[in-house]
Protein backbone atom coordinates (compact mmCIF):
# COMPACT_ATOMS: atom_id res chain seq x y z
CA UNK A 1 0.00 0.00 0.00
CA UNK A 2 1.50 2.98 -1.23
CA UNK A 3 1.66 6.12 0.78
CA UNK A 4 -0.12 9.28 -0.68
CA UNK A 5 1.69 13.44 -1.16
CA UNK A 6 1.55 14.99 1.50
CA UNK A 7 -0.77 17.29 0.29
CA UNK A 8 -3.24 14.79 0.10
CA UNK A 9 -2.74 13.70 3.37
CA UNK A 10 -2.73 16.72 4.68
CA UNK A 11 -5.88 17.66 2.72
CA UNK A 12 -7.78 14.81 4.34
CA UNK A 13 -7.04 16.00 7.80
CA UNK A 14 -8.67 19.45 7.18
CA UNK A 15 -11.04 18.16 5.97
CA UNK A 16 -11.77 15.54 8.35
CA UNK A 17 -12.34 19.10 10.98
CA UNK A 18 -14.91 20.78 8.58
CA UNK A 19 -18.25 21.21 8.91
CA UNK A 20 -18.43 21.96 5.00
CA UNK A 21 -18.89 18.87 3.18
CA UNK A 22 -15.71 18.22 1.19
CA UNK A 23 -14.73 15.22 -1.50
CA UNK A 24 -11.35 14.23 -1.91
CA UNK A 25 -9.98 12.29 -5.07
CA UNK A 26 -6.70 11.58 -6.65
CA UNK A 27 -4.99 12.00 -9.71
CA UNK A 28 -7.07 9.70 -11.86
CA UNK A 29 -10.27 11.07 -9.97
CA UNK A 30 -10.29 7.89 -7.92
CA UNK A 31 -12.54 8.56 -4.69
CA UNK A 32 -9.76 8.98 -1.69
CA UNK A 33 -12.16 10.47 1.13
CA UNK A 34 -15.09 12.30 2.05
CA UNK A 35 -15.43 13.69 5.25
CA UNK A 36 -18.42 13.30 7.85
CA UNK A 37 -20.52 16.70 6.33
CA UNK A 38 -20.17 15.18 3.35
CA UNK A 39 -21.65 11.43 4.48
CA UNK A 40 -24.74 13.47 5.82
CA UNK A 41 -25.64 14.95 2.05
CA UNK A 42 -24.64 11.96 0.43
CA UNK A 43 -26.80 9.32 2.83
CA UNK A 44 -23.29 6.97 2.95
CA UNK A 45 -20.43 6.40 5.20
CA UNK A 46 -17.20 6.54 3.74
CA UNK A 47 -16.46 3.41 5.32
CA UNK A 48 -19.15 1.90 3.68
CA UNK A 49 -18.34 3.26 0.23
CA UNK A 50 -14.19 3.11 0.97
CA UNK A 51 -12.27 3.69 -2.41
CA UNK A 52 -13.85 3.64 -6.04
CA UNK A 53 -12.67 4.68 -8.99
CA UNK A 54 -14.15 7.47 -11.28
CA UNK A 55 -16.32 5.74 -13.07
CA UNK A 56 -17.78 3.47 -9.85
CA UNK A 57 -18.22 6.49 -7.68
CA UNK A 58 -20.09 8.49 -10.37
CA UNK A 59 -22.13 5.50 -10.88
CA UNK A 60 -22.86 5.10 -7.13
CA UNK A 61 -23.52 8.72 -6.77
CA UNK A 62 -26.09 9.48 -9.02
CA UNK A 63 -25.77 13.19 -10.34
CA UNK A 64 -27.93 14.98 -12.64
CA UNK A 65 -27.84 18.36 -14.53
CA UNK A 66 -29.80 20.81 -12.29
CA UNK A 67 -30.57 22.39 -15.54
CA UNK A 68 -31.97 19.43 -18.16
CA UNK A 69 -32.78 16.85 -14.97
CA UNK A 70 -30.62 14.24 -17.01
CA UNK A 71 -27.77 11.96 -15.56
CA UNK A 72 -24.14 13.56 -15.90
CA UNK A 73 -21.89 12.37 -18.14
CA UNK A 74 -18.40 11.64 -16.43
CA UNK A 75 -16.92 14.34 -18.12
CA UNK A 76 -19.34 16.61 -16.93
CA UNK A 77 -18.88 15.98 -13.40
CA UNK A 78 -17.50 18.61 -11.97
CA UNK A 79 -14.06 17.48 -10.33
CA UNK A 80 -13.78 15.49 -13.34
CA UNK A 81 -13.66 18.83 -15.13
CA UNK A 82 -11.20 19.94 -12.44
CA UNK A 83 -8.45 17.51 -12.58
CA UNK A 84 -8.70 17.55 -16.76
CA UNK A 85 -8.76 21.00 -17.19
CA UNK A 86 -6.57 21.71 -14.44
CA UNK A 87 -8.74 24.93 -13.35
CA UNK A 88 -11.24 25.70 -10.45
CA UNK A 89 -14.87 24.56 -11.80
CA UNK A 90 -18.14 25.60 -9.47
CA UNK A 91 -21.50 24.09 -10.82
CA UNK A 92 -24.58 23.15 -9.98
CA UNK A 93 -25.88 19.40 -9.63
CA UNK A 94 -28.75 17.54 -8.33
CA UNK A 95 -27.96 14.26 -6.75
CA UNK A 96 -30.13 11.74 -5.91
CA UNK A 97 -29.90 10.19 -2.05
CA UNK A 98 -30.10 6.55 -1.98
CA UNK A 99 -33.76 7.28 -0.48
CA UNK A 100 -34.49 8.71 -3.93
CA UNK A 101 -34.64 12.20 -2.76
CA UNK A 102 -32.98 14.78 -4.98
CA UNK A 103 -31.30 17.54 -3.60
CA UNK A 104 -29.41 20.72 -5.19
CA UNK A 105 -26.05 21.51 -4.56
CA UNK A 106 -23.49 23.74 -5.28
CA UNK A 107 -20.28 22.08 -6.13
CA UNK A 108 -17.04 23.87 -6.11
CA UNK A 109 -14.24 21.65 -7.59
CA UNK A 110 -10.08 22.21 -7.21
CA UNK A 111 -7.12 20.41 -8.92
CA UNK A 112 -4.62 20.03 -6.20
CA UNK A 113 -1.34 21.16 -7.92
CA UNK A 114 1.68 19.97 -6.17
CA UNK A 115 4.90 21.13 -5.72
CA UNK A 116 6.88 20.80 -9.18
CA UNK A 117 3.11 21.40 -11.04
CA UNK A 118 2.23 17.90 -10.89
CA UNK A 119 -1.48 17.44 -10.55
CA UNK A 120 -1.80 15.13 -7.01
CA UNK A 121 -6.00 14.95 -7.24
CA UNK A 122 -8.90 17.58 -6.72
CA UNK A 123 -11.13 18.39 -3.53
CA UNK A 124 -14.92 19.67 -3.93
CA UNK A 125 -16.75 20.87 -1.49
CA UNK A 126 -20.49 20.70 -1.91
CA UNK A 127 -22.84 23.64 -0.42
CA UNK A 128 -25.98 22.27 -0.20
CA UNK A 129 -29.30 23.85 0.77
CA UNK A 130 -29.13 26.29 -2.46
CA UNK A 131 -32.05 27.25 -4.06
CA UNK A 132 -33.65 25.06 -7.10
CA UNK A 133 -32.85 25.92 -10.27
CA UNK A 134 -35.61 26.27 -12.37
CA UNK A 135 -35.10 24.89 -16.23
CA UNK A 136 -33.94 28.08 -18.84
CA UNK B 1 28.25 3.05 5.72
CA UNK B 2 28.81 4.46 8.91
CA UNK B 3 26.27 6.90 10.53
CA UNK B 4 27.47 9.66 13.15
CA UNK B 5 25.73 11.80 15.52
CA UNK B 6 27.08 14.89 15.68
CA UNK B 7 24.32 16.64 17.33
CA UNK B 8 20.84 15.68 18.16
CA UNK B 9 19.45 18.12 20.22
CA UNK B 10 16.20 19.88 18.86
CA UNK B 11 15.02 23.81 18.99
CA UNK B 12 18.12 25.03 20.70
CA UNK B 13 21.35 23.70 21.46
CA UNK B 14 21.05 23.49 24.82
CA UNK B 15 25.04 22.47 26.74
CA UNK B 16 25.38 22.26 30.43
CA UNK B 17 25.94 19.53 32.80
CA UNK B 18 21.98 18.34 32.41
CA UNK B 19 22.94 17.46 28.51
CA UNK B 20 26.47 16.03 28.97
CA UNK B 21 25.44 12.30 27.65
CA UNK B 22 22.67 13.23 24.92
CA UNK B 23 24.38 16.23 24.22
CA UNK B 24 23.42 20.19 23.57
CA UNK B 25 24.41 20.22 19.98
CA UNK B 26 21.12 20.92 17.77
CA UNK B 27 20.87 18.45 14.52
CA UNK B 28 23.75 16.72 12.55
CA UNK B 29 23.95 13.52 11.47
CA UNK B 30 27.27 12.63 9.57
CA UNK B 31 26.96 9.51 6.93
CA UNK B 32 29.53 8.29 5.06
CA UNK B 33 29.59 5.90 2.27
CA UNK B 34 31.43 2.70 1.62
CA UNK B 35 32.97 4.83 -1.48
CA UNK B 36 33.87 7.61 0.59
CA UNK B 37 31.21 9.48 0.54
CA UNK B 38 30.51 12.28 3.07
CA UNK B 39 26.66 13.29 3.80
CA UNK B 40 25.61 15.27 6.68
CA UNK B 41 22.65 15.84 7.34
CA UNK B 42 21.67 18.80 8.48
CA UNK B 43 23.60 21.85 9.85
CA UNK B 44 22.69 22.47 13.13
CA UNK B 45 25.47 23.13 15.60
CA UNK B 46 27.14 19.98 15.85
CA UNK B 47 28.60 20.54 12.13
CA UNK B 48 31.06 23.07 13.54
CA UNK B 49 33.05 19.89 15.66
CA UNK B 50 32.17 17.84 13.04
CA UNK B 51 33.99 20.24 9.87
CA UNK B 52 37.09 19.91 12.38
CA UNK B 53 37.63 16.40 12.46
CA UNK B 54 36.88 16.48 8.21
CA UNK B 55 39.45 14.75 6.04
CA UNK B 56 41.64 17.58 4.84
CA UNK B 57 41.96 16.47 1.41
CA UNK B 58 37.98 15.61 1.03
CA UNK B 59 37.20 16.79 -2.47
CA UNK B 60 33.29 16.40 -2.03
CA UNK B 61 30.83 16.83 0.93
CA UNK B 62 27.35 16.85 0.73
CA UNK B 63 25.28 18.53 3.31
CA UNK B 64 21.40 17.63 3.08
CA UNK B 65 18.90 19.73 5.16
CA UNK B 66 15.41 18.84 5.66
CA UNK B 67 14.11 22.61 6.84
CA UNK B 68 15.17 26.03 7.50
CA UNK B 69 14.72 25.99 11.06
CA UNK B 70 17.18 27.74 12.78
CA UNK B 71 18.65 24.27 14.70
CA UNK B 72 18.67 22.58 11.11
CA UNK B 73 20.90 25.76 9.37
CA UNK B 74 22.95 28.10 12.30
CA UNK B 75 25.82 26.02 11.84
CA UNK B 76 26.07 26.21 8.20
CA UNK B 77 28.84 29.15 8.34
CA UNK B 78 30.45 27.43 10.84
CA UNK B 79 31.34 24.80 8.83
CA UNK B 80 35.06 24.80 8.51
CA UNK B 81 35.29 23.30 4.97
CA UNK B 82 33.16 25.95 3.45
CA UNK B 83 36.37 28.09 4.17
CA UNK B 84 38.29 26.04 2.17
CA UNK B 85 39.26 26.61 -1.66
CA UNK B 86 39.42 23.31 -3.02
CA UNK B 87 36.59 21.35 -2.07
CA UNK B 88 33.26 21.39 -3.75
CA UNK B 89 29.94 22.05 -0.76
CA UNK B 90 26.85 20.66 -2.29
CA UNK B 91 23.70 21.86 0.16
CA UNK B 92 20.60 20.17 -1.06
CA UNK B 93 17.21 21.17 0.99
CA UNK B 94 13.16 22.24 0.17
CA UNK B 95 12.35 25.11 -1.78
CA UNK B 96 9.37 26.72 -1.16
CA UNK B 97 6.57 27.59 -3.47
CA UNK B 98 8.31 30.57 -5.03
CA UNK B 99 11.53 31.14 -3.74
CA UNK B 100 14.91 28.23 -4.59
CA UNK B 101 16.74 27.26 -1.55
CA UNK B 102 19.53 29.50 -2.85
CA UNK B 103 17.31 32.45 -2.56
CA UNK B 104 16.23 31.32 1.13
CA UNK B 105 19.43 30.11 2.92
CA UNK B 106 20.37 33.58 1.60
CA UNK B 107 18.44 35.33 3.38
CA UNK B 108 20.39 34.19 6.86
CA UNK B 109 23.92 33.75 5.48
CA UNK B 110 24.11 37.43 5.01
CA UNK B 111 24.36 40.67 7.32
CA UNK B 112 22.55 41.80 9.26
CA UNK B 113 22.25 37.73 9.98
CA UNK B 114 25.64 36.72 9.34
CA UNK B 115 28.76 38.53 8.44
CA UNK B 116 29.81 36.49 5.35
CA UNK B 117 28.36 36.80 2.32
CA UNK B 118 27.44 33.19 1.05
CA UNK B 119 28.94 34.77 -2.50
CA UNK B 120 32.52 34.97 -0.58
CA UNK B 121 32.71 31.56 0.96
CA UNK B 122 35.76 29.93 -0.41
CA UNK B 123 34.68 26.83 -1.38
CA UNK B 124 32.97 25.50 -4.53
CA UNK B 125 29.16 26.45 -2.84
CA UNK B 126 26.54 24.50 -5.15
CA UNK B 127 22.89 24.66 -3.88
CA UNK B 128 20.43 22.58 -5.23
CA UNK B 129 16.53 22.15 -4.72
CA UNK B 130 15.93 18.71 -3.76
CA UNK B 131 14.44 16.16 -6.01
CA UNK B 132 12.29 12.95 -4.86
CA UNK B 133 15.26 10.46 -6.01
CA UNK B 134 18.87 11.38 -5.90
CA UNK B 135 22.65 9.85 -6.03
CA UNK B 136 25.31 11.22 -4.18
CA UNK B 137 28.40 8.86 -5.45
CA UNK B 138 26.88 5.11 -4.75
CA UNK B 139 24.42 6.44 -2.35
CA UNK B 140 21.28 6.69 -3.23
CA UNK B 141 18.57 9.30 -1.72
CA UNK B 142 15.09 9.32 -1.57
CA UNK B 143 13.32 12.43 -0.51
CA UNK B 144 9.70 13.41 0.04
CA UNK B 145 7.46 15.92 2.61
CA UNK B 146 6.56 15.43 6.10
CA UNK B 147 4.14 16.92 8.52
CA UNK B 148 6.32 19.82 9.71
CA UNK B 149 5.59 23.94 9.36
CA UNK B 150 6.92 25.26 6.44
CA UNK B 151 8.55 23.06 3.59
CA UNK B 152 10.20 19.96 5.50
CA UNK B 153 11.64 17.23 3.79
CA UNK B 154 12.74 13.83 5.09
CA UNK B 155 15.69 11.84 3.89
CA UNK B 156 16.03 8.19 3.49
CA UNK B 157 19.51 7.09 2.16
CA UNK B 158 20.62 3.51 0.71
CA UNK B 159 24.03 2.13 0.10
CA UNK B 160 24.29 -0.34 -2.86
CA UNK B 161 23.63 -3.52 -0.71
CA UNK B 162 20.65 -1.93 -0.11
CA UNK B 163 20.67 -1.11 3.75
CA UNK B 164 18.75 1.86 4.23
CA UNK B 165 19.12 5.16 7.27
CA UNK B 166 15.89 6.93 6.90
CA UNK B 167 16.25 10.51 8.80
CA UNK B 168 13.20 12.23 9.62
CA UNK B 169 14.13 14.50 12.54
CA UNK B 170 11.20 17.06 12.72
CA UNK B 171 7.81 15.25 12.03
CA UNK B 172 4.06 15.19 13.43
CA UNK B 173 2.48 12.82 11.51
CA UNK B 174 -0.33 12.30 14.45
CA UNK B 175 -1.62 16.06 13.32
CA UNK B 176 -4.90 15.82 12.86
CA UNK B 177 -5.55 11.89 13.33
CA UNK B 178 -8.03 11.08 15.00
CA UNK B 179 -6.75 7.39 14.89
CA UNK B 180 -3.04 7.02 15.49
CA UNK B 181 -1.34 5.41 13.74
CA UNK B 182 -3.56 5.48 10.61
CA UNK B 183 -3.10 3.19 7.25
CA UNK B 184 0.53 3.66 5.84
CA UNK B 185 -0.90 5.21 2.46
CA UNK B 186 -2.45 8.31 5.17
CA UNK B 187 0.88 7.98 6.99
CA UNK B 188 3.34 11.15 6.41
CA UNK B 189 6.38 10.16 6.07
CA UNK B 190 5.35 6.01 5.99
CA UNK B 191 7.39 5.43 2.11
CA UNK B 192 10.81 7.02 3.55
CA UNK B 193 10.34 5.02 6.95
CA UNK B 194 9.40 1.44 6.00
CA UNK B 195 12.01 -1.45 6.94
CA UNK B 196 14.77 1.20 7.46
CA UNK B 197 17.66 -0.59 8.55
CA UNK B 198 17.89 2.64 11.10
CA UNK B 199 15.26 5.14 11.41
CA UNK B 200 16.26 8.62 13.15
CA UNK B 201 12.85 10.49 14.39
CA UNK B 202 11.62 13.00 16.06
CA UNK B 203 11.39 12.31 19.20
CA UNK B 204 10.75 15.49 20.93
CA UNK B 205 8.06 15.19 23.95
CA UNK B 206 6.49 12.62 26.38
CA UNK B 207 2.83 11.94 25.89
CA UNK B 208 1.75 14.16 28.80
CA UNK B 209 3.96 16.98 27.11
CA UNK B 210 2.08 17.23 23.42
CA UNK B 211 -1.23 17.74 24.03
CA UNK B 212 0.07 21.89 24.82
CA UNK B 213 2.00 21.34 21.74
CA UNK B 214 -0.19 20.58 18.83
CA UNK B 215 0.94 21.68 15.96
CA UNK B 216 4.25 22.34 17.09
CA UNK B 217 5.85 19.83 14.49
CA UNK B 218 6.77 17.16 17.01
CA UNK B 219 6.35 13.70 17.92
CA UNK B 220 5.33 12.17 20.87
CA UNK B 221 6.69 9.03 22.36
CA UNK B 222 3.99 7.37 21.66
CA UNK B 223 3.54 8.28 18.01
CA UNK B 224 6.95 6.93 17.24
CA UNK B 225 6.24 3.93 19.31
CA UNK B 226 3.43 3.48 16.93
CA UNK B 227 4.95 4.58 13.69
CA UNK B 228 8.37 2.67 14.17
CA UNK B 229 5.92 -0.41 14.82
CA UNK B 230 3.47 0.29 11.70
CA UNK B 231 7.08 0.70 9.27
CA UNK B 232 8.66 -2.29 10.66
CA UNK B 233 11.95 -0.41 11.22
CA UNK B 234 14.46 -2.77 12.33
CA UNK B 235 16.58 -0.18 14.56
CA UNK B 236 15.21 3.22 15.79
CA UNK B 237 17.40 6.82 17.38
CA UNK B 238 14.85 8.95 19.01
CA UNK B 239 16.68 12.43 17.98
CA UNK B 240 15.43 15.82 18.09
CA UNK B 241 15.41 15.86 22.42
CA UNK B 242 13.41 18.94 23.88
CA UNK B 243 15.82 21.44 25.21
CA UNK B 244 14.12 20.97 28.64
CA UNK B 245 14.59 17.10 28.61
CA UNK B 246 17.90 16.23 30.70
CA UNK B 247 19.87 12.99 30.56
CA UNK B 248 18.00 11.34 33.15
CA UNK B 249 14.77 12.11 31.37
CA UNK B 250 16.02 10.85 27.89
CA UNK B 251 17.28 7.53 29.78
CA UNK B 252 13.49 7.00 30.80
CA UNK B 253 11.93 8.26 27.70
CA UNK B 254 14.19 5.71 25.65
CA UNK B 255 13.37 3.09 28.23
CA UNK B 256 9.54 3.84 27.67
CA UNK B 257 9.79 3.23 23.68
CA UNK B 258 11.74 0.27 23.92
CA UNK B 259 9.31 -1.44 26.05
CA UNK B 260 6.58 0.08 23.44
CA UNK B 261 8.48 -1.50 21.06
CA UNK B 262 9.53 -5.49 21.22
CA UNK B 263 9.78 -5.57 17.46
CA UNK B 264 12.38 -2.73 17.43
CA UNK B 265 16.02 -1.89 18.67
CA UNK B 266 15.74 1.24 20.23
CA UNK B 267 19.28 2.51 20.58
CA UNK B 268 20.52 6.20 22.39
CA UNK B 269 20.08 9.55 19.87
CA UNK B 270 22.88 10.70 21.20
CA UNK B 271 25.68 12.55 20.60
CA UNK B 272 28.80 10.76 19.83
CA UNK B 273 26.46 7.42 18.75
CA UNK B 274 27.91 5.84 15.60
CA UNK B 275 25.97 2.86 13.96
CA UNK B 276 26.93 0.63 11.14
CA UNK B 277 25.03 -0.55 8.82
Amino acid sequence: MAQLPLELILTRQLASYLATPMFLVGPAGELLFYNEAAEAVLGYRFDEVVELPLAAWVQAFPLFSATSGQPLAIEEVPLARALQERSPVHGSIVYQRPDGERVAVDVTAIPLIGQGGKTLGAAAIFWVDVPEKQPA
Amino acid sequence: MRIEIWGSRGSLASPGPRTLRYGGNTATVLVVGENGEHLILDAGTGIRPLGLTMPPHLPRVDILITHLHMDHLQGLGFFGPIYRSDIDVHVWGPPSITMSLHTRISRYLSPPLFPVRMRDMPCRLELHDVQPYMRIGNLRVRTDLVCHPGPTVGYRITNADGRSVAYLPDHEPALGVSTFPPSPNWMSGYDLMHRADLLIHDAQYTDEEYPSHVGWGHSATGHLAALATLAEVKRLAPFHHDPGHADEELDVLRADLAERTPAVEVLPGAEGARFDL
